[in-house]
């Protein structure tokens, strides 16, 4: 029997995120949602989830120790970051004043702007709300087993990742700038979408975490 | 290739079947909203609002219910509108599995619920309902008014400025329902659509009207919507989403097909 644990500190629909990932699950794999260090320490891999502003997302964090937890459990085991759970991954975030991030993978949370154009002129909505095209940078990426270049995925964000090691990135979008949508470095995959929320491309992806051995 | 528009089949639920019948798609109980949600999810909606009007107490554990059912099972974007009023019935939802729920009469009543909402749930889950209704006469510059009430009662509350306050309380997004449209089938109201969108800086969904797939288009392309909402043309087998989609590409709009 394997365990995966989907990280409860308080904060991300983790209904959504673990009812998605027993869909797709095998038969020996059991999902779990916990916010008990043992527990997530005890599972062959985890899911860090994560919806609202990142300064409540961080505290919460700590305050469950989730910080220590996750670099414990990414040095022998596979994580996946989703939305704002990828976004605390990265060094530092400019929503709320600033915040501290779990500086795992190096980079930067950055806002999209109140006035965000496309290469028209035309205004764009903040939130980046709805379904965007992927570019998969690297399409032998583990996360891309079986979905089509560009496949669309669901995005609800107003802050988006720029990371500093290019070789981390599987993948990318454009709303009105380039960013980092996809994120793999050791045993770490991230994704600023919600995979939970993609329709059958979701759910690949989501099967393909649960399959993966780095 | 960017952003998609969305095209969004709004459900509405009494008691936990579907009101009025859905005739899409083969389906076996075409009074269930799961089963519903199941087949547009396969059919390529973009999203899922579930519009619950289960008038008693008892009937609202019914809807907690069926949104959970639904949500282990659609795995696209759910918005639950319809009774909320308060924090505790936002957590509730969202519990249950829904992504976002829509907040109306409440937030004309007491507009810091959005901000409440917000705050404690992030914007991304608030989306608030507007109805509104032409109020100008013929000649004057045209102005919309919010109305509640299913439409019958005047708020005094100009549409356009309420929208912008809602944004201000950081709605994450705006339901817009025309009261003129709604059921009629003669288009969504451009204008009011066309006004709120350039006026806010989120995502706008139309509603009410929809009878074919030009107004979809002149929805987007006139109205600037991110979103259509529709019942009726989908429910009752008149069109397909992925037909649907397919109006809409090869009229210049952006669609996940």
């Amino acid at each position: 029997m394997k365990t995966v644990a989907v990280i409860d500190y308080g904060m991300g629909n983790l209904h959504s995120v673990s009812k998605a990932l027993e869909h797709v699950a095998a038969a020996n794999t059991r999902i779990i949602v916990t916010s008990d260090p043992g527990q997530i320490l005890a599972a062959d891999k985890a899911v860090l989830p994560g919806v609202g502003a990142i300064r409540d997302c961080m505290a919460e964090i700590r305050r469950h120790g989730v910080d220590d937890v996750v670099r414990e459990l990414v040095a022998t085991r596979p994580l996946l970051g989703i939305c704002v759970g990828m976004q605390v991954l990265l060094d530092h975030s400019e929503e709320n004043g600033g915040v501290e991030c779990l500086g795992l993978l190096p980079g930067e949370v950055k806002f999209f702007g109140k006035d965000l154009r496309d290469s028209e002129g035309s205004r764009l909505k903040v939130p980046h709300m709805g379904w965007s095209p992927v570019n998969q940078v690297d399409p032998a990426h583990t996360l891309w087993q079986g979905v089509d270049g560009n496949a669309r995925f669901y995005f609800v964000h107003s802050y988006y990742a720029r990371v500093a090691n290019e070789a981390t990135v599987a993948g990318r979008s454009d709303y009105g700038l380039g960013f980092d949508v996809a994120l793999g470095q050791d045993n770490i995959v991230a994704v600023q979408f919600h995979p939970e929320k993609s329709a059958a491309n979701g759910l690949q992806l989501l099967e393909n975490f649960l399959t993966w051995k780095p | 290739m960017g952003l998609a528009k969305r095209i969004i089949p709004c459900l509405d639920v009494d008691n936990g079947r579907v009101v009025k019948g859905v005739q899409f798609v083969d389906i076996r109980d075409a009074g269930d909203p799961v089963a519903v949600a199941r087949g547009y999810n396969e059919a390529g909606a973009d999203e899922i609002t579930f519009l619950d009007i289960t008038a008693s107490h008892e009937g609202r554990e019914t809807t907690v219910h069926t949104v959970e059912r639904m949500a282990s099972q659609v795995f696209i974007p759910l918005t639950v509108g319809g009774g909320i009023r308060t924090v505790e019935d936002i957590r509730t939802m969202l519990n249950a599995g829904a992504d976002k729920v829509s907040i109306n009469t409440a937030a004309v009543f007491n507009p810091e619920f959005v901000q409440d909402a917000a705050d404690r749930f992030g914007s991304q889950c608030i989306v608030v309902a507007i109805d509104a209704k032409k109020v100008s006469h013929f000649g004057e510059p045209d102005r919309w008014e919010i109305f509640t009430h299913g439409g019958r009662k005047p708020t005094g509350l100009d549409a356009v400025q309420w929208a912008l306050k809602m944004e201000n309380l950081r709605a994450g997004e705006i339901l817009l329902t025309s009261m003129d449209q709604d059921g009629v089938k003669n288009g969504y109201d451009l204008g009011v659509t066309r006004a709120i969108s350039e006026s806010v800086g989120i995502p706008v969904i139309a509603s009410g009207g929809a009878g074919n797939l030009d107004h979809l288009v002149a929805a987007v392309k006139e109205g600037k919507a991110d979103a259509v909402l529709a019942a009726s043309i989908f429910h009752f087998g008149h069109y397909s989403i992925p037909e649907a989609k397919q109006y809409m590409a090869t009229r210049g709009i952006e669609m996940r097909i």
